[in-house]
């Protein structure tokens, strides 16, 4: 197996693009948690309670939460007497962002194969599909593969106009059939173009549906079979495109996609607003699932490699 | 998922409460502590779950636990009816401009379901006899004029889209003025998706909104929203202002806690929720409704209120009795669906108890006017024995039974199937280890588990 670059390393400026993107909403604003904390220099209930709040704020959720301040509270014994709020605040912070960085583990990137590679992004109705299909293309052209996009969401209307309007900009061919048109035949026939063309990634849009339809995801199962039956190790990437304004629902839309189309990860889009995307933690947690990129924009350029410590520390910036 | 039922929890904790004849504070403390967890899991706002928790505090300390109900069904109660209260008047219509044309404004984050939102809704107004216009102020998105005009074509209604326009706020003004010459009376404008915190596209819908002088600024919702659907509505009401929240894809299995949140930031009615991505699937919005999902508890309450009403606590112990010790006959069957019959349709009755919608049989529990009286005259066509004795009736008193009820011996057939089947829908909700609850339902199975 080959591993894709385009997880760590990018030709163009990626890490500061995370940092811009991270850091927008919070130039100018107090910091959440030290603003909450005040003056106080002790770890009382009434300071764990507010750390809750902040986690939750983030949508880490209810459970996470608990056991992330239980932990807190039991590494942090015996450190309140003599500490000045600055410190306090410092070590929670670590602490805390320690441990979700743990939890969110490492980002291997886009595990990429030689030969014709499959990527499906899946996802619910708006959470930014065609989009995040264009950036990653976007980004993939940039590391000098050969990319094509495949229009395989035929249900929404214009959808297939929306990506070609972004293959025009990307600058790579779009595979299209006929609106209503059955998605699975749009994969087959951009397999096989990828075949002929010698492309090294197909990057298929797919219809948002939300992951309580069974005769949906049936039918997105049906791609990966496609996929699946004209290229062994297809599809090699199946991502989920998760919003980050997104609550505890997105827990589940992880483990029905999970289940029923093998998702190999995840993207976060909408990272630019003022939503923390916290529920990505339980996410992590109990599929598994790693998160390799986060969107941070309307614009081609705004896809980041996901960075879990700077992540977890975002989690506690201002509100 | 960890969160089983609010209800069993509470259960749980308020066990020991019963035969006591109030609420203390220590048991209220206990119990909001389990909703305040429910809450937050629905993606309620931290804040508001505050306020919300305060409010249920002050009204459930002292209060009478009533007879009918558990301590557990209180609680419920009394937060169910606050949540009820707070998410607001039923169904709120749109306002119409006592000079046409209505113009109502969409506006809302990126992706949250505006477009598809203002085709239903024009869908929803044409269909009401009004003549609507859905116009594609959405520049900023790729094919979004597209969609709108596609969307618009399958619908058979007028659109006012042009692809190669630049200036949304031009647009929408030209559509307006378009309107009038045309005997429109409704125009809906669809804006591009934007973040609160962007200042340029924030000072661009302002602008449009000061043009078009809109009847409604509806904000659209994403009802799997988390925490920040506070700070959005706060900021859309505080740089726009907002008549109205549309809450979208609740078809999925969100609990929606984002309702409340906009709503009690807000204080805005929801008019209407998105069920489905079919143009018809936007339905008007029912607070109580909204309340069950967000407690995760199907309508519940609904069922005890009706139950309630329709059973008195003497009968209900009777026939907990009698479930007990296995002596549920067919004359209280019979007794049970006239009960069911003044309470609404059954298999809607028993749609609103988590887990029986997915009961197939359901379906043929569907008792009429009609069918009450065939089985009726079928069990009174019974021996006294056959009724508490059903297993005796074999194929010769079948015969004679439908004989003697003017009916077909599959009528006999099928309501002892029915029979049957309550009967062992009863056994299994009746409670674990042999030990049978009072359930809210009584007669039926009690969506509390054991009290
Ligand atoms: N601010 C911001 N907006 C984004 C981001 N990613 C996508 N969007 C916007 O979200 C909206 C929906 O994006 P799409 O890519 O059309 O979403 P989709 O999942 O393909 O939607 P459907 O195909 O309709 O299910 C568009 O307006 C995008 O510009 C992001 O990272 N930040
Ligand atoms: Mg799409």
């Amino acid at each position: 197996m080959l591993k894709g670059d385009s997880g760590i390393t990018g030709t163009f400026g990626v890490l500061s693009r995370i940092t811009r993107g991270l850091t927008k909403t919070r130039t100018g604003l107090s910091n959440a948690l030290r603003g909450i904390l005040g003056q106080t220099s002790r770890l009382d209930e009434e300071a764990l309670a507010r750390i809750e709040e902040v986690l939750i704020q983030a949508d880490v959720g209810a459970t996470t939460t608990a056991k992330l301040v239980d932990l807190l509270s039991s590494k942090m014994t015996g450190a309140h007497s003599k500490t000045s709020a600055n410190d306090l605040y410092s070590r929670i912070v670590s602490v805390l962002s320690e441990e979700i960085t743990r939890i969110l583990g490492e980002n291997p990137g886009l595990l990429l194969t030689s030969g014709v590679n499959v990527i499906l992004m899946v996802g619910v109705n708006g959470s930014g599909k065609t989009t995040t299909a264009a950036k990653l293309a976007y980004l993939l052209k940039n590391e000098n593969r050969r990319v094509i996009l495949a229009a395989a969401d035929t249900f929404r209307a214009a959808a297939i106009e929306q990506l070609e309007a972004w293959g025009k900009k990307v600058g790579v061919p779009v595979i299209k059939h006929k609106e209503g048109s059955d998605p699975a035949a749009v994969i087959y026939d951009a397999v096989m173009a990828a075949k002929s063309r010698s492309v090294d990634v197909v990057v298929a849009d797919t219809a948002g549906r939300l992951h309580t339809k069974s005769n949906l995801m049936e039918e997105l199962k049906k791609c990966r079979r496609v996929a699946n039956r004209e290229v062994k190790e297809a599809p090699q990437e199946v991502l989920l495109v998760l919003d980050a304004t997104t609550g505890q629902n997105a827990l589940q839309q992880a483990r029905v996609f999970k289940d029923a189309v093998g998702v190999t990860g995840v993207i976060l889009t909408k990272l630019d607003g003022t939503a923390k995307g916290g529920v990505v933690v339980s996410v992590r947690e109990e599929t598994g699932l790693p998160i390799k990129f986060v969107g941070t924009g309307e614009g081609i350029e705004d896809l980041s490699p996901f960075d879990a410590s700077a992540f977890a520390r975002s989690l506690f910036d201002g509100v | 998922m960890a969160f089983e039922s609010l209800s069993e929890r509470l259960q749980g904790i308020l066990k020991r409460l019963r035969g006591k004849g109030k609420l203390s504070p220590q048991d209220v403390e206990a119990a909001t502590k389990e909703v305040k967890i429910a809450l937050l899991e629905a993606d309620v706002n931290f804040k508001v779950v505050k306020d919300f928790i305060a409010r249920v505090k002050e009204r459930a300390t002292g209060a009478e636990v009533m007879e009918s109900l558990t301590p557990a069904q209180q609680v419920i109660k009394i937060v169910h009816s606050e949540l009820t209260a707070l998410l607001g008047g039923v169904n709120q219509r749109l306002s119409v401009a006592s000079r046409p044309p209505s113009v109502y404004v969409l506006m809302g984050l990126q992706g949250s379901g505006k477009t598809t939102t203002c085709a239903k809704l024009g869908r929803l107004l044409s269909r009401q006899g009004r003549r609507p216009i859905l116009v594609a102020a959405d520049l900023a998105r790729p094919a979004a004029v597209k969609q709108l005009e596609v969307l618009a074509n399958n619908l058979g209604l007028p659109s006012f889209a042009d692809q190669t326009a630049k200036d949304p706020v031009a647009v929408s003004e030209a559509a307006v003025a378009d309107a009038v010459k045309r005997g429109i009376d409704a125009v809906l404008i669809d804006t591009a998706g934007r973040l609160h915190i962007d200042d340029e596209l924030m000072e661009e819908l302002k602008a449009l909104v000061d043009r078009v002088h809109p009847t409604e600024r509806l904000l659209v919702v994403d009802s799997m929203m988390g925490q920040d659907a506070v700070k959005v509505a706060e900021i859309f009401a505080d740089r726009i202002g907002i008549d109205g929240l549309i809450m979208t894809k609740l078809d999925g299995d969100a609990r929606g806690g984002a309702a409340l949140s906009v709503k009690a930031v807000t204080g805005v009615p929801i008019k209407f929720v998105g069920m489905g991505e079919h143009p018809d699937a936007l339905e008007p919005f029912y607070p109580d409704r909204m309340a069950s999902r967000i407690l995760g508890m199907g309508d519940v309450l609904t069922l005890i209120e009706k139950a309630e009403r329709t059973i008195s606590e003497r009968e209900a112990r009777e026939l907990e009795r009698k479930i007990r010790e296995n002596e549920f006959t067919l004359e209280d069957f019979l007794g049970e669906l006239k009960r069911l019959k003044n309470m609404g349709p059954l298999d809607q009755l028993l749609g609103m108890i988590p887990g029986f919608g997915k009961i197939k049989e359901l379906g043929s529990f569907d008792v009429g006017e009609r069918e009450l009286s065939r089985i009726e005259a079928i069990i009174s066509s019974m021996t006294r024995e056959e009724r508490r004795k059903p297993w005796i009736i074999d194929g010769s008193r079948r015969k004679r039974i439908a004989m003697g009820s003017g009916t077909r011996i599959q009528d006999v057939n099928r309501l002892l199937r029915q029979y049957w089947e309550i009967d062992r829908m009863m056994k299994q909700f009746g409670g674990k280890k042999g030990s049978r609850k009072k359930g809210v339902f009584r007669g039926f199975p009690s969506p509390f588990g054991n009290a």
